[in-house]
């Protein structure tokens, strides 16, 4: 089989945009990604497209009738908020099977304000409050105490995270907020569910990310071979069973069985690995998957934050971009923003966040219900 | 409008002539235990075989957020709690009669269930329900 490569790749700056339609917050990606490799609309083969909120609208298609309505297949694809990623990855393994040579992915997402999670059946009365909470922050609250029971993780280190990630956003343009956020300022910010403040919620914003993926051998006719990104590996999980997962979603046996898959389809292990962008939809989330992608022995997670290992210029530099904690997390164009952030690493053109000497790197998202999705990527050689 | 509380969830069970439990179910191949009724078993695969069992009232506090901003309308602080019940079986609820303070709620807290009604909450007839809580034993 071919190998495939990333020879487009962009995101727009994160933001809210209610006066945008989600296919035109999606075109301006598509147009970034396609303006990155010098090609156009005329060139893609197929069209993959991630989105969540309109996931029956047809997204895919309506952006092709805002930039180029040209008769290609397009898949529409959903799978919470590892959309963006099965998007890419569908993309990816239509280009690995040789159907296409040059494809084009897109995720989006138009989001509201507000708690995510929690809706009630349609029938009786609402279970919100009654039956504990099924808000996204207690989920993932909860997650983070298990993670406490476990090792004996505090809050502060749990908030040295949105600290830590509030920082890197202050060197990228394209993050929604650009604010340093120090300890006291993240521990005493409104509790939304204990362990998780406000500003250790990921934030919900619009936006959108593409990637033009094409073959080896249309890489080089093209002559983009300079700036392209190997996709090293491609993984996709569902939840294996647990015996806790109807009242509690686990995002960490998924994460282990994609991680251990993609290190070996990629030949690589962890500490091969320069920088790494994953899932912190909040911040107790993001300890958990140190331990999850292999970062460190169990257990050591809270010492990793402690000791500044997982900071930009640290021995691995985790969501360099701010993450979905600053960054913000639009669901479906999640998944390529962070292949986007990490290819612009491995190409020496992250600017003042830059990740010196990157090589290779790794995305993961989780959605919840579940799905884990795991890129590796290398600067082609 | 129903003479008697309507069961919360379809998973609590409320007898003629006896006390309310939660209904969880078995599998036969495996021996997992599932919140609820269903027909196989996601565990093993096993299709069919799967035995009504009445889960334990007592358990243990596994995890646990304390939670401070929900929906409006809903009272808050309260705790959202995982518990594992004896014998198996793992049930997600609401943790009452304690602070809602993280050093005040120790994980591995022994705790039972117990029925009460569902905090005043009545469908669109006006019907009542019967909830459960976890409380300290």
């Amino acid at each position: 089989m071919t190998d495939a490569y990333v020879i487009g790749v962009d995101m727009i700056k994160f933001g809210r945009f209610p006066e945008k339609t989600v296919p035109q917050i999606g075109s301006e990606a598509a147009l970034l990604a396609l303006d990155d490799c010098g090609l156009k609309i005329q060139d893609m083969q197929a069209l993959y497209c991630g989105n969540l909120g309109q996931a029956s609208g047809m997204v895919g298609q309506r952006i092709l009738q805002e930039i180029g309505q040209t008769g290609v297949p397009v898949i529409n694809v959903s799978n919470a908020c590892a959309t963006g990623a099965t998007a890419f990855r569908e993309a990816w393994a239509s280009v690995k099977a040789g159907l296409y040579d040059v494809v084009l992915a897109v995720g989006v997402e138009q989001m509201g304000k507000g708690l995510l999670g929690g809706g009630g059946g349609a029938t009786g009365i609402p279970k919100e409050g009654l039956l504990g909470s099924g808000t996204m922050p207690a989920v993932f609250a909860e997650a983070g105490m298990e993670h406490s029971r476990k090792h004996g993780t505090t809050f502060e280190q749990f908030a040295k995270v949105s600290v830590k990630n509030h920082h890197h956003a202050t060197m990228n343009p394209k993050a929604m907020y650009q604010i340093e956020t120090p300890l006291e300022t993240v521990m005493n910010a409104e509790m939304i569910s204990y362990p998780n403040t406000k500003l250790m919620c990921s934030v919900n914003v619009d936006g959108s990310a593409a990637a033009v993926i094409a073959s080896e051998q249309k890489a080089r006719e093209l002559g983009l071979m300079g700036r392209a990104v190997k996709v090293r590996a491609s993984v996709l999980t569902s939840d294996p069973w647990q015996e806790r997962d109807l009242v509690m979603p686990d995002v960490n046996t998924c994460t282990r069985l994609a991680a251990s898959q993609a290190y070996e389809m990629a030949g690589v292990g962890p500490e091969d690995v320069d920088l790494i962008e994953l899932h912190d939809c909040f911040a107790t989330a993001e300890i958990l998957h140190y331990e999850n992608l292999g970062l460190c022995p169990d257990g050591e997670a809270g010492r990793m934050i402690d000791d500044g290992e997982v900071e930009l210029g640290g021995k691995i530099p985790v969501n360099v971009s701010g993450g979905l904690l600053s960054k913000g997390h639009p669901l479906g164009a999640t998944g390529i923003a962070n292949i986007y952030e990490v290819s612009t690493h491995l190409r020496g053109e992250a600017g003042e966040r830059q990740v010196e000497g990157a090589r290779i790197g790794l995305t993961h998202v989780i959605g919840l219900g579940s799905a884990c999705g795991i890129h590796i990527l290398e600067k082609a050689s | 409008m129903a003479d008697k509380p309507l069961p919360a969830v379809g998973y609590l069970k409320i007898p003629e002539n006896g006390k309310p439990y939660l209904q969880g179910c078995k599998c036969s191949s495996c021996g997992a235990v599932f919140l609820g009724e269903r027909d196989n078993c996601s565990k093993c695969g096993a299709r069919g075989g799967m035995e009504e069992v009445q889960l334990s009232n007592q358990g243990e506090l596994y995890s646990y957020c304390i939670v401070h901003r929900s929906f409006p309308g809903i009272e808050v602080p309260y705790v959202s709690a995982i518990v594992d019940l004896e014998g198996g079986g793992t049930v997600k609820g609401n943790l009452i009669n304690v602070e809602p303070e993280p050093d005040k709620i120790p994980f591995g807290m022994p705790v039972e269930v117990v029925y009460d009604d569902a905090l005043g909450r009545k469908d669109r007839d006006g019907n009542s329900y019967l909830s459960y809580f976890f409380q300290p034993r």
